[in-house]
């Protein structure tokens, strides 16, 4: 019995399996172009896969719309998701052709940015997280909520990113807001000038993040999921925290172009990209979070990806970067200058 | 000059003047144009020639503010950079003759040798609480000293004396060594103290070299940014951050062009109204 299915499977999926070459577009060194994974993948289905690069969000858009049928496969953060589903140049995703898509984190699969025009048009692949990180040595007990930045007890030994966007999102969730929408932006400019008081000095790179960390000049500070788990493996005395308000989230996902000719290669190779056999091999090589839960589901105990990201009561509380048009991330800068100016 | 004699002038001074054009004036020139635009003219953007960035530049009193912090700043560099330079350069040129001088003159260079980021960082450590400094006043002294000065305006002018006060001692040594001799003999014959001489001579002779000093420090100063964000944290905003913001974070070159002639008009400004005193001070 066993034996007929068998076949009947292999029978039901050869055509399928022409072998086809597909060509993906994406940063370089961002998981689908491992060597191992390609192998594999070729392994299996047959197809080969070919990799081009971009090195800027304008840059990707740029070359699927001048060299349409070129692609088969394209990586598109969620806020860019819009821009090329109105411009046409991806098409709707076929649920029933990605298998995996069924363990995918319901919350991810109905992310606005993704279902532009009213239909699925990325599988969510990965994701990450601003929100902050604690010294272990100040906090015995990891705190829940972001209101560590502002108790005076703390004063001189807090830290955010010198950035006006990611600032200005913070109080924005500090305040109960939709970081997509700040309505009340007064609040967010008082809560940020009593934040001012507190801050030691402003980070701009992992390498001064850690320093300061090491030194014990930070007790809390806002980070990056990713770099969280690197400085953590490093041995750094840190914990990372997704407080009850919730934290900044931005999300990939793999789309196919509207102009591919090879859709049902490319709906097996990012099949293939969220299934949990790659990701667990790809996460102990330091990956970000996957959309996946079964994947997430499979890591060690310890890994960072599950523990701290890889359950979906975090990913409810996340919010995640709608696109941000040029002149609201002006007003934001010159809030931002505003209040550094004051210092 | 007869004709043979000025194209020879001309072509010896070919060379520079080419480096001048391509490397200052042209540059300039394109960022004085950008001031005037709506965007910058690279791809499909649109763009169109307005006077908007410097009327917004010249309205918002952020930017005012920190023009005035940076002048400050630069005030306060300055002075602490005549105060320690002056010796230090009165000792070398004056005091310490043969081997030693030049010992003491590669030391006076040595910070230029490094970059100025190593410099900073390696500040950073001395003066941050528990660091370098804090540690040695702490085993000296018999009490305990909480010396934290990272991240206020004092580290910001320590950072900044060091990386600058070279440069005052360079051209104020220059002077000081110029003074002839006998003058100051002729001076103590006629019963002049040191104090007096001091006063009355070596400091007027050596004026240019102080100004130039100053000015090669006051001018880089008040454009700094890279020192006053490490060493000065939350402090540590200037107009220099204010014009690396509008080029790096949100690409608006034309408003940090704008910016930036502003701060030169200041700058000429303030050194076009100090000339007056200068020009007394050198003749």
């Amino acid at each position: 019995m066993k034996t007929i299915l068998m076949t009947t499977a292999l029978v039901l999926v050869a055509p399928m399996a022409l072998a086809d070459e597909i060509r993906v577009l994406n940063w370089q060194g961002y998981g689908t172009d491992l060597d191992w994974a390609i192998a594999a993948f070729t392994e299996a289905t047959g197809h080969t896969v070919v990799h081009e690069y971009f090195t800027s969000e304008q840059e990707m858009l740029t070359k699927l719309r001048t060299n349409p049928g070129a692609y088969d496969v394209v990586l598109i953060n969620s806020a860019f998701t819009p821009q090329a589903q109105a411009e046409g140049l991806i098409g709707p995703i076929d649920a029933a052709k990605v298998p995996n898509l069924a363990d995918v984190d319901p919350a991810l699969v109905a992310n606005e940015d993704l279902n532009a025009g009213g239909a699925l048009h990325g599988v969510p692949w990965t994701w990450g997280l601003t929100s902050f990180a604690v010294n272990t040595g100040d906090f015995p007990e990891a705190p829940t909520s972001v209101s560590v930045f502002w108790d005076p007890a703390l004063k001189g030994r807090v830290s955010i990113r010198d950035d006006a966007l990611e600032a200005v999102q913070f109080a924005a969730l500090a305040t109960g807001q939709n970081i997509n929408n700040i309505t009340d932006m007064d609040a967010v400019k008082a809560k940020l000038t009593e934040l001012m008081s507190q801050i030691a000095t402003f980070w701009s790179a992992e390498t001064d993040w850690n320093q300061n960390m090491a030194a014990g000049q930070f007790a809390v500070a806002t980070y990056w999921s990713g770099s969280a788990a690197r400085s953590m493996s490093e041995g750094l005395p840190v914990a990372f925290v997704v407080p009850e308000e919730g934290a900044i989230g931005w999300l990939d996902g793999l789309s196919i172009p509207a102009s591919s000719t090879k859709q049902d290669a490319a709906y097996a190779f990012i099949d293939w990209m969220i299934d949990p056999d790659f990701y667990v091999k790809w996460e102990a090589e330091g990956a970000p979070a996957t959309s996946n839960t079964a994947a997430a589901a499979a890591l060690p105990e310890e890994s960072f990806n599950r523990k701290v990201l890889g359950d979906p009561a975090t990913v409810a509380r996340v919010q995640f970067m709608r696109p941000v048009p040029d002149d609201v991330r002006e007003s934001y800068l010159a809030l931002w200058q505003e209040l550094k100016a004051a210092q | 000059m007869t004709g043979a004699e000025r194209l020879r002038a001309l072509g010896l001074l070919a060379p520079a003047y080419l480096w001048l054009t391509v490397a200052v004036f042209l540059p300039l020139s394109a960022m004085a144009f950008f001031s005037f635009l709506t965007d910058v003219p690279f791809g499909d953007r649109e763009w169109a020639f307005t006077f908007d960035n410097y009327a917004q530049a010249l309205t918002n009193p952020t930017y005012a503010t920190l023009l005035w912090k940076s002048l400050k700043l630069a005030f306060w560099v300055t002075v602490w950079c005549v105060v320690l330079g002056f010796p230090c350069a009165y000792i070398l040129a004056r005091m310490i003759k043969g081997r030693s001088r030049e010992v003491l003159f590669l030391l006076v260079i040595l910070p230029f040798w490094s970059n100025a980021l190593v410099r900073v960082f390696s500040w950073a450590i001395v003066l941050r609480g528990n660091g370098v400094l804090d540690r040695a006043v702490n085993a000296v002294l018999p009490w305990d000293v909480k010396l934290n000065l990272m991240f206020s305006e004092t580290a910001m002018v320590i950072g900044l004396v060091h990386s600058y006060l070279p440069y005052v001692i360079l051209t104020t040594y220059l002077s000081l060594q110029a003074i002839d001799d006998t003058v100051i003999e002729a001076a103590r014959s006629l019963g002049a103290r040191f104090p007096r001489i001091l006063w009355r001579l070596i400091l007027p002779l050596a004026m240019p070299g102080l100004i130039a000093g100053a000015v090669l420090v006051f001018v880089p100063v008040v454009g700094s940014f890279m020192e006053p964000r490490l060493l000065g944290g939350r402090v540590g905003t200037t107009y220099g951050t204010l014009i690396e913001d509008q080029f790096v974070a949100v690409f608006n070159w034309p408003l940090g062009a704008a910016l930036s002639f502003i701060l030169l008009a200041v700058v000429l400004v303030i050194l076009a109204a100090a000339s007056p005193a200068l020009r007394k001070a050198t003749t």
